[in-house]
């Protein structure tokens, strides 16, 4: 071969390399999302068991008058195996035990609230879809093999034949799965939901912002506005340009050390991580805002300054809301990445077993990401799909936010 | 409450302003006084004499709350001698206290009723105390609530008050202002101080039990055998000795770092270079988005892929091929944490060279090169500074990177530099010494800071090589 043909190839060789990181970095992609999509898309849809509720009232502790405290505050558990003795007549107690483990443990909550709702149903007949339990879920949607030995199974022979004659019934049926949308966190896979982890991010990012926003604005407009180059902005600069690439764990063990041993403040609330995600935040919407300041063309100022306003209403009037898009894009941007930060919430202590769903700031809570992470250290099968489920809840939240973020940017900025 | 009271504090504020320039306003037209600034200005001045107090008493309020609470429940009224009580009975007393709380009001409790009466387990004091728990949130509330109503509607009239012809208002408030925004951007030194503090006072606290050198030269790491011998005359210091040691948490981390490297640093680079130098502009707008999503996925969810899905398909290759592979070797959470750096390298790379000017490029191609010696050989050297600084800072992101590891990567600590085996991190064990434990009494816990201070310092060494290298070496053209 001639050197020229060599050379060629050697080109010809090297565009391929390019060609085959760029594709392989895509395919990462690709996989990622195939991966957490296809394990998720289960965590939508809920297995239920059709059955004949007689709402017994030798069964129920409350009447059709009670009120709904006494009502929610009533046992029904009762009831619930009242309602299993129906459907499946005959039972002993050994067999009563497995069918009662098809349903899910939380059955008497479903009848209370079913109930509560419907007081007057005391003593009569409904036909209502029971949720089955995570186990069985998980047989139905094909997740846990069917053909491995007894042993190896949830699911043992005896309930697998009464599903089998339920399903010939067509009793057995899936429905959307609401409770993940409106429930807190639970022990039991099917009655996991999402929204208390959702409510802790959303008083976290709230709390951030309201941290992050203003004085991120007021800091970079002073630093391009008001200070003349010198030592202490130097210091900042340098300062606030460290503070962008500290480990986000470090954050968590200035909350765990400053805010919550220094400042006392309280172990596993929203408040604490929000501000720890706003110290995080902090010099990403600086960083942003100074450069949005620096895009506004210094005629603006001269002009304004010409007309007689002050070096205050200049900058007031004039430069920040012409700067305006770019710092929110920022922000948005930062917060973004506040919502997916997990490390400083596990320091903080958001990342406990947390039912109820946070009312404020000062509840204990989990942040969506933690919610995640607790879901993904449990060892069922049920709660896996929960795991990518949120994963993919998370995601679409964060392309929405880079799509206002980028929309923001496209209709509001001002062009020079 | 106190967010109906912040609620308060901003309405009435803002009615200020109306009333401080309606004020003004009358002094010029009803009393024919010259104004010396214009009548806005007379608002603003009323509502950031208001507001900036009454904030930051808010502020204060917020923040202090459980410090209050703590005065309120535990007042030398009803403890005369609770300033002598040692801190470890304080909190027994304040925990059985809070117990009592939950149910010192319930109705269908009587606490003087049978013999375990809960008024013969407590002290009157105590249920006192308990009572005053129970309701302190509402006393809280409620006297805040108050307060940021009295508070600001004192300060605007005495701020209206104040207000007359002569007084200036606009120097004022300008000057106002500019404090407060000078004050802004100190608050990002306070927060590199803060952390600064937090990590050197814990950290100097762990070295009261720790001999520093042990920490930064053994090679064992056994936090646990910390509290296996302690029972109650304190801490084995034996055992002290053999718990710390830093070296297997640096070497794995190295270990993790070093794979993520590998992946990162080929891809990300050969992806930079194919979209500046090769891809049609249609190409590149849609691949470059697409791998900056690598860079905007959280880094739990990598840990859950890596933990999920690549650590058990990286062990069945390996048994495939007959080599012994960890179920949480280094190597997937390497890959994972590599694939979360791509984006990372490329995209700084790709500025970097897209910065390199044209005629460097015309004039190899002029001599006769060949593209890829045009990017091998004027191109990558012209960038060298800008790639290697990319190269630091990914370095220092893989090293600070948390989630990946603490899902995928082992707990235990391994001497090792076997990518199939399992090997832990500094960040791991930050998270596992603190998770659920918020004592800082033990070197278990305290620990965590000093790691943290010597992950603060590497990344902070590596930014600053990254900035130096970039300032230094950047070859400048023009």
């Amino acid at each position: 071969m001639s050197s020229l043909e060599k050379r060629l190839a050697a080109e010809k060789r090297f565009k391929f390399y390019g060609m085959f990181a760029m594709t392989l970095s895509l395919f990462f992609v690709l996989i990622l999302m195939y991966k957490i999509f296809s394990t998720g898309s289960g965590a939508f849809v809920r297995t239920t068991i059709n059955a004949d509720v007689y709402f017994d009232p030798n069964f129920i502790e409350v009447s059709s008058n009670s009120s709904k405290k006494e009502i929610m505050k009533a046992s029904y558990v009762d009831l619930a195996d009242q309602v299993i003795n129906q459907n499946h007549p005959g039972l002993d107690e050994e067999n009563f035990i497995k069918v009662r483990e098809m349903y899910t443990r939380k059955f008497d909550y479903q009848l209370r609230d079913y109930i509560a709702n419907n007081p007057n149903v005391i003593g009569k007949t409904v036909n209502l879809d029971i949720s089955a339990s995570s186990d069985l879920d998980q047989i139905v949607k094909g997740n846990y093999p069917r053909n491995v030995p007894e042993a190896q199974r949830k699911i043992n022979d005896y309930q697998l034949s009464i599903l089998d004659s339920l399903d010939s019934k067509g009793k057995m049926s899936k429905t959307f799965n609401f409770w993940f949308f409106t429930n807190g966190d639970s022990r039991d896979p099917e009655t996991a939901g999402i929204l208390g982890a959702l409510m802790g991010s959303f008083y976290a990012l709230l709390i951030c912002f309201s941290f992050a926003f203003p004085i991120g604005l007021l800091a970079s407009v002073y630093l391009e506005e008001f200070v003349k180059p010198g030592k202490i902005t130097d210091i900042i600069e340098v300062n606030i340009n460290n503070l962008a690439a500290v480990p986000s764990i470090v954050y968590g063990l200035l909350g765990l050390g400053m805010l919550i041993g220094v400042f006392g403040m309280p172990y596993q609330v929203p408040l604490v991580g929000g501000l720890v995600l706003g110290f995080m935040t902090l010099p990403t919407i600086i960083i942003a805002s100074r450069a949005s300041l620096r895009g506004v063309p210094p005629s603006i100022r001269e002009g304004a300054l010409a007309v007689g306003a002050t070096k205050m209403q200049t900058v007031f009037h004039h430069v920040i809301p012409l700067s305006l898009p770019g710092t929110l894009t920022g922000t948005i941007i930062g917060m973004a990445q506040a919502l997916g930060e997990t490390a400083p919430l596990l320091l903080v202590g958001m990342v406990a077993f947390v039912m109820e769903i946070p009312g404020g700031a000062f509840d204990p809570a989990t942040g969506l990401p933690s919610q995640i992470y607790l879901w993904s250290e449990s060892a069922e099968r049920g709660f896996l799909e929960k795991t990518s489920a949120g994963i993919m809840l998370l995601l679409s939240f964060l392309i929405i936010m880079n799509t206002v973020a980028v929309l923001v940017r496209r209709k509001l900025e001002v062009k020079w | 409450m106190l967010y109906l009271s912040l609620v308060f504090v901003f309405i009435l504020s803002y009615s200020f302003y109306f009333y401080g320039k309606k004020r003004a306003l009358s002094l010029k037209f009803k009393k024919n006084e010259n104004l010396s600034s214009l009548p806005d200005y007379y608002g603003y001045y009323v509502v950031l004499l208001v507001f900036f107090p009454a904030i930051i008493i808010w502020f204060f309020l917020l923040i202090f709350k459980s410090n209050f609470q703590e005065m309120f429940v535990m007042s030398p009224v009803l403890f005369p001698d609770v300033a002598t009580w040692s801190s470890g009975k304080f909190g027994l007393i304040m925990n059985k206290i809070s117990n009592l709380s939950i149910i010192v009001n319930l109705p269908e409790i009587d606490l003087t009723v049978g013999d375990k009466s809960i008024l013969k387990m407590a002290s009157e004091s105590e249920i006192i105390a308990a009572k005053n728990l129970a309701n302190f949130d509402k006393i809280y509330g409620w006297s805040n609530l108050t307060l940021f109503i009295i508070l600001p509607v004192l300060l605007g009239f005495l701020a209206t008050k104040s207000i007359s012809g002569k007084l200036n208002a606009q120097p004022i408030v300008e000057k106002i202002i500019s404090y407060v925004i000078k004050g802004s951007s100190y608050i990002a030194i306070f927060i590199t101080f803060g952390i600064f503090f937090s990590l050197v006072f814990e950290a100097i606290n762990f070295f009261r039990y720790v001999n520093f050198m042990d920490f930064f030269f053994n090679t064992a790491w056994n936090p646990n055998r910390a509290f296996v011998i302690n029972a109650s005359e304190g801490f084995d210091q034996e055992a002290l000795k053999e718990a710390f040691g830093f070296v297997p948490l640096l070497t794995g981390t190295l270990l993790i770092a070093s794979v993520a490297m590998l992946v990162a640093v080929p891809l990300g680079l050969l992806t930079a270079i194919y979209l500046a130098e090769y891809a049609s502009s249609k190409v590149r707008d849609i691949a470059k988005p697409i791998i900056e999503i690598l860079a905007g996925i959280p880094t739990v969810v990598y840990g859950f892929f890596a933990a999920l899905s690549l650590a058990p398909f990286i062990k069945d290759v390996g048994e495939g091929v007959g080599l012994p592979v960890s179920a949480e070797s280094a190597l997937a959470a390497g890959l994972a944490m590599g694939v979360m750096i791509i984006p990372f390298v490329s995209s700084l790379s790709d500025d970097v060279i897209k910065a390199v000017p044209q005629s460097l490029r015309e004039g190899s191609y002029a001599i006769g090169a060949t593209k890829s010696e045009t990017i091998k050989k004027v191109i990558l050297p012209a960038a060298l500074a800008g790639i290697m600084g990319s190269f630091l800072l990914a370095i220092s992101r893989a090293i600070g990177e948390t989630m990946i590891v603490v899902m995928a990567a082992s707990l235990r600590a391994n001497l090792t530099f076997n990518p199939l085996e399992p090997a832990t991190t500094i960040t791991t064990q930050i998270v596992t010494s603190l998770i659920g434990d918020v004592e800082f009494d033990n070197p278990k816990t305290l620990v965590a800071f000093a790691l943290g201070l010597t992950l603060f310092v590497m990344t902070l060494i590596l930014n600053i090589a990254a900035i130096t290298i970039v300032k230094k070496y950047r070859e400048k053209y023009e």
